[in-house]
């Protein structure tokens, strides 16, 4: 892999200095920063080519037009979808996984069907189940989680059953890094013939994404948290189970023909793309995905359990922190507490360190609830992250338990 | 001390550090001194919405002014509501109403006022400004 401090280097905003002392970012599971090649991307768009998609005959829209659907073709590529008419360009995983609750709710879901969700979801994986379900009059039901965090597999079997419509579940929780066994949570519901939903939101930009391999029938997440632009994202879902979805939005471009009576629709994926898309932020996520490839996804996830491990080590030395989520499978996240110190004044000081963590709830409320505390303090890494950087941290820690004891 | 006095005084005692850390020692310190609230005022009708810590406001009004006893679970947001308190506690409606708090500005806690701030800030001066608002109308009109 590329040398750490090349690495760094691509990454402008990581060389500034927060209140004096050099940023230590490490608030990545909310959002990555970005690689120069996105932000060139950017500039590139508006500077060179940018013009309204699909619709103009034009050099410029043909142009712009050719680098969007390049952009589909390296996220079917990155995620291994079977086809590019698999992948849909969405606002972010949110935006992804409302527009399945609601074109999946509208032709399969009715009066006393379930979905299962588990307790380790984003808000975003409840919020828009739960508007369905009140909408269809179905059920929400929640796989349960042990105190490490982890599903617990028999009650997930006992709840699939007939009238479970569909599963939808995270690859990796957002607020305590344990991942889920995807593999074989969308095996036990196949075997029923129940499609899967995955919420990959914090698990593809840790490694090797095979959504054939995983065999999973949606996968959702974000370009912003893979070191691409914001207000962009991806839904891939399986070509035969989208094809039978009604569409979630209507517009420009998702048709084929428009009369006052009656309206046909365009094919996959158009269908789901209803008005201007974003496109140059499909472009900026085809680079930030590029980056991701040249950088290998192996070595990415190779140094990110290597700076888990290492972040793990020295935090538990630290007396009085305790760690919320102690399964051997996690994502580079540790969430955590100071013994009797509120969450909110260990992040202001960490912050005043120049030191950007994540505090609070993390769009998690009922994980803190099964657990019991309102909130944790969260630091997630990412591989251009470093050991130094981890002391660092743990030394902030430090200096908040001498200021609050 | 009027309003400004006291604003004063509180730049005055934060001007002496250009360090963030000693700066946000002295509110914890702050926070630290907030005298213990009533345990009767720590349920939800006096707890403020919106902050990532609880915090707790509590008014009371004699002789025309109000008075305000506070806590948070939080170290630091104690101290930002103490020193709210020490400016706006004792007054009256009018002057709470009419307080320009420029201290807040002014000893570098404004990155602390935007809405979608966690400590709550904002929730907290706008609550103090509501609490002066119902007393002034609750009040006989002045002769």
């Amino acid at each position: 892999m590329k040398d750490i401090s090349a690495i760094r280097a691509d990454f402008p905003i990581l060389s500034r200095n927060i209140y004096d002392k050099p940023l230590v970012y490490l608030d990545n599971g909310a959002t990555t920063q970005k690689p120069k090649c996105v932000i060139d991307a950017a500039t590139e768009v508006f500077t060179l080519y940018n013009s309204n998609i699909h619709r103009g005959v034009h050099f410029l829209s043909d142009r712009a037009s050719e680098e969007y659907e390049n952009a589909r073709e390296a996220v079917r590529s990155f995620i291994n979808a079977g086809s590019s008419e698999e992948v849909i360009f969405t606002s972010g995983a949110t935006g992804s996984i409302n527009a399945v609750a609601f074109s999946f709710g509208e032709r399969f879901v009715g009066r006393g069907d379930e979905i299962l969700i588990s307790h380790l979801e984003h808000h975003a994986n409840i919020v828009p189940w739960q508007m369905m379900c009140r909408r269809k009059q179905a059920v929400l039901k929640v796989i349960p989680v042990d105190d490490n965090g982890e599903l617990i597999f028999e009650e997930y079997l006992k709840l699939l059953s007939k009238k479970t419509r569909l599963v939808a579940v995270t690859q990796a929780s957002n607020a305590l890094g344990v991942i889920l066994p995807v593999d074989r949570i969308i095996g036990a519901a196949h075997a029923m013939n129940i499609p899967v939903l995955i919420d990959g939101a914090q698990g593809v930009q840790h490694g090797v994404t095979d959504v054939r391999e995983m065999d999973c029938d949606f996968y959702v997440f974000s370009g912003h948290k893979i070191y691409g632009p914001a207000g962009i994202g991806v839904l891939y879902g399986r070509a035969g189970l989208l094809s039978e979805l009604p569409p979630y939005q209507g517009g420009g471009d998702m048709v084929k023909n428009v009369t006052f009576e009656k309206t046909s629709y365009n094919d996959l994926p158009f269908k789901f793309e209803a008005g201007t898309v974003n496109f140059p932020g499909a472009i900026g996520l085809a680079r930030a995905l590029g980056y991701l490839l040249s950088l290998g996804l192996d070595n990415i996830s190779q140094r990110e359990r290597e700076l888990l491990e290492y972040a793990t080590g020295q935090m538990h030395s630290i007396k009085g922190l305790r760690i919320y989520g102690n399964s051997p499978h996690k994502i580079s996240i540790i969430s955590f507490l100071l013994k009797d110190i509120h969450m909110y004044d260990t992040g202001m000081i960490l912050d005043k360190l120049g030191i950007a963590v994540r505090t609070g709830t993390h769009c998690a409320q009922p994980v803190m609830d099964r657990f019991g505390i309102e909130g944790t303090v969260r630091a997630s890494m990412c591989f251009y992250n470093t050991h130094e950087e981890i002391d660092r941290l743990c030394a902030g820690i430090e200096k908040v338990i001498s200021m609050f004891s | 001390m009027t309003v400004n006095e006291v604003q004063d005084a509180i730049i005055e005692d934060f001007s002496v550090f250009d360090d963030w850390m000693d700066k946000y020692n002295l509110l914890i310190e702050m926070g630290r001194d907030l005298p213990v609230i009533d345990p009767g005022c720590k349920t939800t009708e006096y707890l403020i919405e919106g902050c990532q810590s609880k915090v707790w406001l509590c008014p009371s009004f004699e002789n025309g002014k109000i008075f305000f006893t506070a806590d948070s679970d939080a170290i630091i947001t104690r101290g930002i509501v103490a020193l709210l308190i020490r400016v706006l506690s004792g007054r009256t409606p009018a002057e709470i109403i009419s307080a320009d708090l420029y201290f807040i500005d002014r000893i570098g806690l404004h990155q602390n006022l935007s809405p979608t701030r966690s400590n709550g800030l904002l929730s907290m001066v706008k609550q103090i400004r509501l609490y002066a608002i119902a007393f002034n109308a609750k009040q006989p009109p002045a002769v």
